[in-house]
């Protein structure tokens, strides 16, 4: 592998989709050299999990011309990663995915620079995620990827029409497999529809009645859950199970095996225990592969226009024959996370109390007796009496102070609205800008329109 | 969109200590959903709920209920409830405190209601679990036993059903087991 002769040869498929002009290339797409350096030096990607298909995605970027990525994962190798997480060998094991996934690919791929995060998504900082171009996500959890949603969304502005401002989106391209299954999606905040937007499509985790588990077990499952979730409590009083220290898993995988025994079911290994705690589908090398190729390229594509992206949800079954299938799904226009919300100019110095009375007059919301949160701060809250008594006393302060004296800033209240003399309850997102406020207008203009 | 990754990479080269913004808290479309249930709660009057973590933590609270008929009544049972950040995709995780007698709760806390868990779908709410939980004191089934012998006795022998509910809430043995008191 010399340096100088890979070099040329390693872009030589790359040039073909950035060098030349086409038909069915993106807005701005500005073909040539530069397009490729600069795809090199200034476009950051974050790949979101070491696993199965963070393994594949760190290795198809690298290999597609990005030079600047960082990973984040907060597991340990184990043996039974070693099939498919082909990054990692047998002495691996025990050390952390990120840092070991990082360091196989910068020895292979020359230039490319990687930097490992070995830790949970929710403890970095919100200000890390925002260094990044794109953010791609091969995650195997509902819960992660609707925390990086919120993250990515969060960064999202509106100008006064309730249009996305283009800086601020935050790009997402989202991968996911199971089994013979997958899928890859292009999200891009205010334009194509969000996480939340389309959690649906997300079917629900089977839970079997506890009482099944307890008294009549008729399958492997059954018996792992009974260990899991009875069981557990019943030995270890207090202790919390957590599902990725392997002794935990050890001792529901015996637990499960002695109840099977009792009750003549057949079934229960190691590795479906770990599938059934950890809600996890056996993953397929050649699934990951395919999907961390089609979020490969949908990278590329945004990052240098060199086509349009995918609009905006592809799905792929292999399971008997092949099948795939483009679908464009369309946002929520209401949707908490990534929708404008209701856009209202307040005076720093309205009260809370004045505040909750403007919402029953606003013309787009009609609002009343609302209850108001901020950040995870709940400014006010009309029931039950316990919260009501604990948030009464903000009601004279001024709404301003209240927000930390943010100028601009999102904030969330439910209530009831009366259409056609019928009462629905209504959750509703407002974007509040104080008007008159020093520093205002030099930071940013468009938002304060 | 690389150019407007260049432009943002070399603003940020140029000020590289500019003004700290703010870090933002974002708050998960579980918790705001579960904002609105809160607000909206309407629970049987004989029961009460309360948050060990203040205000601002809705994620973990506690309900007590205080059943106001049947074999229970007298009696103070507090449960815990966890609610995930992806909430209502997925149903709160509830576990009753107080040890109790009971066919559907076992010794550990763990409760037999379908809603809790194969029958749990988006549109129910906290209200609606809450009130399940108070129906289970109300009207205990024999048919979803999670505490097998409470069970069977209440399957057999109601009369010493209800004896055994009022020697365990009253603070006392049953077959084995001491229940504390809770009346
Ligand atoms: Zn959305």
């Amino acid at each position: 592998m010399a340096d100088t002769e890979a070099q040329p040869s390693r872009s030589r498929d790359l040039d073909k989709l950035l060098l030349r002009p086409g038909n069915l290339v993106g807005a701005n797409f500005d073909p040539g050299e530069e397009l490729r350096d600069d795809l090199a030096k200034y476009a950051k990607v974050l790949v979101v999990g070491a696993g199965g298909l963070g393994c594949e995605l760190l290795k198809d970027l690298a290999l597609s011309g990005f030079q600047n990525l960082e990973v984040i994962d907060m597991d340990r190798i184990e043996v039974t990663n070693l099939n498919r997480q082909f990054l990692f060998r047998f002495e691996d094991v025990g050390k952390p995915k990120a840092e070991v996934a990082a360091k196989r690919v910068m020895e292979r791929v020359s230039g490319v620079n990687i930097k490992p995060h070995y830790g949970r998504i929710e403890d970095k900082e919100i200000d890390f995620y925002s260094d990044f171009s794109i953010i791609a996500l091969g995650l195997d959890s509902i819960e992660a990827r609707s925390y990086i949603n919120a993250v990515a969304c969060s960064f999202l502005e509106y100008d006064s029409d309730d249009k996305a401002r283009e800086e601020t989106i935050k790009p997402m391209v989202d991968g996911g497999t199971e089994g013979f299954k997958g899928h890859a999606r292009v999200i891009l905040p205010g334009v194509t529809p969000c996480f939340e937007c389309t959690i649906w499509l997300f079917p629900p985790q089977v839970k079997f009645p506890l009482c099944t588990l307890a008294e009549t077990p008729r399958t492997a499952a059954h018996c792992i859950e009974y260990a899991h979730l009875i069981k557990w409590d019943e030995v270890h009083s207090g202790k919390a199970f957590d599902p990725d220290d392997p002794e935990h898993m050890k001792w529901v995988y015996n637990e499960a095996v002695k109840r099977a025994e009792l009750f003549g079911i057949p079934g229960v290994t190691y590795s479906l225990t770990q599938g059934v705690v950890k809600n996890i589908i056996p993953a397929i090398a050649s699934t990951n592969a395919i999907i961390s190729a089609a979020c490969t390229l949908e990278t590329l594509k945004l990052a240098s226009g060199c086509s349009k992206t995918l609009s905006n949800y592809l799905t792929y079954n292999g399971a008997e024959g092949l099948h795939t299938k483009v679908t464009e799904f369309v946002r929520d226009k209401d949707c908490l996370v990534c929708g404008p919300g209701v856009l209202i100019e307040l005076e720093t110095s309205i009260t809370l109390q004045k505040f909750i009375g403007l919402l029953e007059e606003h013309p787009k919301l009609l609002l009343s007796k609302a209850s108001v949160t901020h950040q995870r701060n709940n400014l006010y809250m009309q029931a039950p009496p316990v919260l009501e008594e604990m948030t009464r006393s903000n009601l004279s302060l001024p709404l301003f102070d209240l927000m930390g004296k943010t100028t601009k800033t999102t904030l969330h209240v439910t209530g009831t609205t009366s259409k056609n003399d019928k009462k629905t309850s209504a959750l509703r997102k407002l974007r509040v800008v104080f008007k008159g406020v020093d520093g205002v207008t030099d930071m940013d203009t468009a938002g304060g329109a | 969109m690389i150019k407007l990754f260049k432009v943002k990479e070399k603003q940020k080269e140029l000020a590289e200590s500019a003004n700290g913004k703010s870090s933002i808290k974002k708050q998960s479309a579980g918790e705001l959903r579960l904002h609105r249930d809160i607000s909206e709660l309407n629970m049987p009057k004989s029961c009460s709920i309360s948050f060990p973590n203040g205000k601002d933590d809705l994620m973990n609270f506690e309900v007590t209920i205080r059943p106001d008929e049947g074999y229970y009544l007298g009696g103070t049972f507090m449960f815990t409830f966890q609610v995930s950040p992806i909430y209502p995709h997925e149903a709160p995780k509830v576990k009753c405190k107080t040890k109790v007698y009971h066919p559907n709760i076992d010794l550990e806390g763990n409760v037999c209601l379908n809603i809790l868990r194969e029958d749990w779908k988006p549109v129910l709410n906290i209200n609606t679990i809450i009130y399940g939980l108070f129906h289970l004191f109300t009207e205990p089934n024999s048919e979803d036993p999670l505490n097998h012998d409470a069970a069977a006795v209440l399957r057999d022998n109601p009369k010493l059903f209800e004896s055994n509910v009022r020697r365990a809430m009253t603070g006392g043995y049953v077959g084995q087991t001491l229940f504390p008191r809770c009346i």
